[in-house]
């Protein structure tokens, strides 16, 4: 039977030795890194005996707060790998020049600049985000969990699986060479019959599930959460951009999940949606993406902009200029932002009268931006900044958005954007908006409610390192890389024959290096701030004078968020408590209604990469068995009837009490 | 004379800091191409007007209003004006009215589709001026360019008469590419089985990088070939050194080159099968596959039914793109649907000589 092909063929599919990257040292060296890490730190959690109480208190938590937290762990794991990318491209392209082939070929190179985009944006971008939200939004609404506790557990779990099926992709066989689009014909099977697209396919399929998931639960939890008096105008503006951000997950992640079955189907089925034969047509494929892909841009800023919001009237010390404004201004960005779509792909064909179409209504978005940004300038004026780590990226954001706002009414031109399309001025525009904006605003939010979840500060003086060393490293990165762009240098390129160009990619690869120390900063920022946590510590639970619901609890909130629900009356609903003389109540606490952790989520997650895995590599049983356990699972699941439990008065009371003596100081 | 004066200041700005790099994009030799910079150049002075004040309030607020500033006017609960609201709003609003203006009659005046209508800024392009034609193909990962009228066709270089309008179609052979020229033109994308379009002119004698501007696999950063811009007379000399060459283009010599390959030395072809730009972007250069139109025309009238699927047959392609460097390229199926046989053409429309019919209906290897 040993010797039977069909039999090894059928256990193992498509896998065989040659999957393995032996061949390539860099590969080889950062597994056998990754492995020493690993089993560095199982043998650590083994040691301290951490397992039960990582799987009790984190893994299996429905906890907003502990979920909230692990995306944000994640996001930051992935940054590492994002990043290493990132240096590694700088790297070729500063030295790839006159005849020189760099030290890494196209296999390998085309891999590194799809995974950059993929990880990015999907495991970097996307769960600071959904971290963020997360943690802050039932605290912000003066709720105690999110509307489906469960589901958000099993959404994290997701997001995991699909950062766990692009990380395995490094090590056994490859990732796609595609670009972060994937576009056919070259991610069809006869451009890459290898699988690297399918890699690409099941993990965004996977952790796409967990966004999609996660943003209903959020709309739920917004919808229908909210303290009493919370009305829709009393929201606050992070909580507000949350519901717009969600409402576009919900509305545009299906597209996503719809064109990647498409795909699929090509690949797998052979059918013809995309192929260039028998009727297929590519464009379809680039106009869905791009009805996903725009939206998402918007996905990954409203959040962003809602932390600036928070930032900047919290450091000011005022009350946010324009509420009104900013909230329609959101909701303008979120309806105009599926109507843009095609300014991805001006230079496709369209007719003009189509192409000035989208061309407009992309302008018309920096309207409602422009509004925002001059709210927060106002939010300044006559205010009294407070310039802590968070307030300095709100400046920073403010100086270097414009700038990537400016760029990208110039790229919504359409005669402009034939010339700049794909160049390099792309690249540095849109880097300087997701850097300058959502990165920026996720540091901010990072660092302006650290205290809320761990109770103690960031050290103030390495997240000034962190910010110095991200706002510079990326005016140095990138400004070269937008003359490059006007040089008529496009993008993904390998090698370069015209040396003169060669000097600006090395100013783009030290401005690179900057920014690695600046990621460099921020986790000696975290580890020095543990170190000195008594220093740092919070014990009021509104370290910042803050204005929402959130600064009310302490910090760390308690498992139940929030002993009595509050009552709003305005949107700055903690300042508003604090003008009117808000004191604690602190006797007459009564049971409260909780949810139990379950371990579903994380089994469902893990079954979902045994899929994901049988399907890449064809290993049909596999895919099969998996898939079954999936629905078994979940059906089990459903008749979980100990779902939830009751905190008793006496333990909420004890636990009230402790915050007490810890204000009073004793 | 203000308009100069605005187009100029920024372009001097830009050239004093970025003395000695080559601004192509800023500095092209194309008319549509300077007409491309134009807007550029006013979009981003439009947005200027804006951005600039932006940035210096911002900077200026922040240290005014700083907290250890205790003479600065702190007022906490000021957060409404409706004043100061509609000019934030309309600020915006007013630069962009003038920019999607702008935008909407220059979208349409350079539609690349759109023949030209001058030869540069002062020059009317007359009627009788029959512009040159030009058929562009890119392969895996190479140019073809095709010059019906002149009966020849080039790999990796293309040359062209000053002041001479151009007509370019553009297809690709597999994968989707875009045909870039930047001191020429704006760049459009070329796919597979379609034809894009581009008018264009070169207005200065010159050598100028040409490249494909999207991504198409792993040969694709040495997918760039040379664009010449010559005089008449060098232009007609240039034409008759290619036909001098003696090589033919076929449906065959097609394929053969259609295999992935990179670095390609330019090649000039000094006939051309008139047939076969038409058969490419129909795809059926092969012999014995079934044209697009054809199929269109079959499907429109109902389709063939079910015999129509004993046609379809399945191949095996060695596609480079997917090859490890070092290994053999790894093969894909692909299906296509073969010709109709006819009694004077027993293999089908085109496959006189290749691609005997399949024993059994369905596969072939």
């Amino acid at each position: 039977m040993s010797s039977n092909p069909d039999f090894w063929s059928f256990v193992f599919g498509r896998l065989s030795w040659e999957s393995f990257p032996l061949h390539e040292p860099i590969l080889v060296v950062t597994f056998l890194a990754v492995a020493l890490g690993g089993a560095a730190m199982l043998g650590a959690l083994t040691y301290f005996r951490a397992w039960g109480y990582l799987w009790r208190e984190w893994l299996t938590s429905v906890d907003h707060k502990r979920i909230g937290i692990m995306y944000i762990v994640l996001a930051l794991i992935m940054l590492l790998r994002g990043f290493a990318d990132a240096l590694m491209m700088r790297a070729q392209q500063a030295i790839a020049f006159g005849g020189s082939e760099g030290y890494l070929p196209p296999h390998h190179y085309d891999q590194i600049f799809t995974a950059h985009g993929v990880i990015m944006i999907f495991f970097v971008a996307m769960p600071l985000v959904t971290g963020l939200m997360n943690f802050v939004v039932p605290l912000q609404i003066g709720a105690r969990d999110v509307a489906f506790p469960f589901l958000n557990n099993f959404s994290f779990w997701m997001t995991v699986s699909g950062a766990v099926i692009v990380m395995m992709s490094l090590f056994v066989g490859e990732f796609a060479q595609t670009g972060w689009l994937a576009y056919p014909p070259l991610s069809g099977l006869e451009g890459s019959p290898g699988v690297g697209v399918d890699y690409y396919i099941w993990a965004l399929q996977v952790a796409g599930i967990g966004t999609l998931l996660s943003g209903v639960n959020l709309i739920a939890t917004i919808v229908k959460m909210r303290a009493p008096g919370m009305t829709m105008m009393k929201l606050p503006v992070f909580t507000w951009t949350a519901l717009c951000t969600n409402v576009l997950i919900v509305a545009s992640f299906p597209v996503l999940t719809a064109v990647l079955v498409l795909l699929s189907l090509d690949r797998y089925v052979g059918t013809n949606f995309f192929t260039n034969d028998l009727g297929g047509n590519p464009m379809m494929y680039v106009n869905l993406i791009w009805i996903w892909g725009h939206p998402e841009v918007y996905i990954l800023i409203l959040p962003a902009f809602g932390v600036f919001s928070e930032v900047t009237s919290t450091f000011c010390s005022k009350r946010l200029f324009g509420y009104t404004s900013m909230v329609y201004a959101t909701v303008v960005i979120t309806i105009l932002s599926y109507l843009v779509w095609l300014h991805h792909f001006f230079t496709m064909g369209s007719g003009a009268s189509v192409n000035s179409f989208f061309g407009i209504t992309t302008m018309i978005i920096s309207i409602p931006t422009g509004a925002k940004i001059f709210n927060w300038l106002f939010t300044m004026f006559r205010g009294r900044i407070r310039f802590e780590v968070p307030m300095m990226y709100t400046v920073g954001f403010m100086v270097t958005f414009v700038i990537g706002g400016m760029t990208g009414v110039m790229l919504a031109v359409p005669p402009a954007d034939f010339q700049l399309h794909n160049s390099l001025f792309l690249i540095a525009h849109f880097h300087n908006v997701i850097i300058g904006g959502v990165v920026f605003g996720m540091f901010a939010g990072i660092a302006y409610w650290f205290p809320k979840a761990f109770g103690f500060k960031l050290d103030p003086f390495w997240g000034k390192m962190s910010f110095w060393f991200w706002l510079i490293g990326f005016w140095v990165a990138f400004m070269p890389i937008y003359v490059l762009g006007l040089m008529g240098v496009t993008r993904r390129l390998n090698h370069f024959d015209d040396p003169s160009l060669q000097i600006w990619f090395v100013v783009a690869a030290f401005g690179a290096v900057l920014i690695a120390c600046g990621i460099a900063s921020f986790l000696i920022q975290l580890v020095v701030s543990f170190m000195k946590r008594e220093q740092l510590r919070d014990l009021t639970g509104d370290p910042w004078g803050g204005r929402t619901l959130e600064w009310s609890t302490s910090s760390p909130p308690p498992v139940y968020n929030f002993a009595f629900t509050p009552i709003i009356h305005d949107h700055d609903a903690w300042w508003d408590m604090k003008q009117r003389g808000y004191t604690r109540p602190l006797h007459g606490f009564r049971p409260i209604h909780m949810p139990k952790n379950t371990g579903t989520g994380i089994i469902l997650a893990g079954l979902s990469i045994a899929f994901a895995f049988g399907m890449i590599w064809y290993m049909w049983w596999l895919a099969a068995l998996s898939f079954v356990a999936m629905v078994v699972i979940s059906i089990g699941h459903t008749f979980n009837y100990h779902r939830d439990f009751h905190i008793p008065s006496e333990v909420v009371d004890r636990t009230e009490r402790t915050r007490t003596a810890l204000m009073a100081g004793e | 004379m203000s308009r100069k004066i605005l187009r100029i200041l920024p372009l001097m700005a830009l050239a004093a800091i970025l003395s000695g790099c080559k601004m192509t994009i800023l500095n092209p030799s194309g008319d549509i191409a300077a007409q491309q910079r134009d807007l550029i150049v006013y979009s981003t002075v439009l947005m200027l007007l804006i951005i600039v004040p932006v940035i210096l309030l911002t900077l200026f607020f922040a240290w005014r209003y700083r907290a250890s500033n205790t003479k600065a006017k702190y007022d906490p609960e000021w957060n409404h004006s409706t004043g100061l609201e509609v000019v934030i709003w309309s600020a915006p609003l007013a630069i962009i009215v003038a920019l999607g203006a702008l935008t909407w009659v220059s979208t349409h005046l350079l539609d690349p589709y759109r023949p030209l209508s001058r030869i540069d800024a002062s020059t009317p392009l007359r009627d009788e001026v029959r512009p040159l034609e030009v058929d562009v193909v890119s392969l895996d990962w190479k140019w073809l360019f095709i010059y019906p009228e002149q009966g020849i066709a080039t790999v990796n270089e293309l040359a062209a008469p000053v002041d001479a309008p151009i007509n370019f179609r553009l297809t690709s052979s597999t994968m989707m590419n875009s045909f870039s020229i930047p001191a020429l033109a704006g760049m459009v994308y070329t796919m597979p089985g379609m034809v894009t379009k581009l008018h264009a002119v070169i207005n200065e004698p010159g050598v100028y990088q040409g490249l494909s501007a999207n991504y198409s696999g792993h040969g694709f950063s040495d997918m760039h070939f040379k664009f010449h811009g010559l005089s008449q007379t060098d232009f007609n000399a240039w034409v008759a050194e290619a036909k001098a060459s003696g090589e033919r283009l076929g449906r065959q010599e097609y394929l053969a080159m259609a295999q992935p390959s990179t670095r390609e030395p330019v090649r000039r072809f000094g006939s051309v099968d008139p047939e076969l730009y038409g058969a490419i972007v129909e795809r059926c250069v092969e012999p014995g596959k079934m044209c697009m139109s054809e199929m269109a025309r079959i499907d429109a009238q109902g389709g063939a039914g079910m015999a129509g699927t004993l046609n379809v047959v399945t191949k095996r392609v060695q596609h480079a793109a997917a090859g490890r460097p070092g290994e053999d390229a790894r093969g894909a199926e692909r299906r296509y649907v073969l010709s109709f046989c006819t009694i004077d053409q027993p293999y089908g429309a085109t496959g006189s000589d290749a691609a005997p019919r399949p024993a059994s209906p369905g596969t072939t290897e």
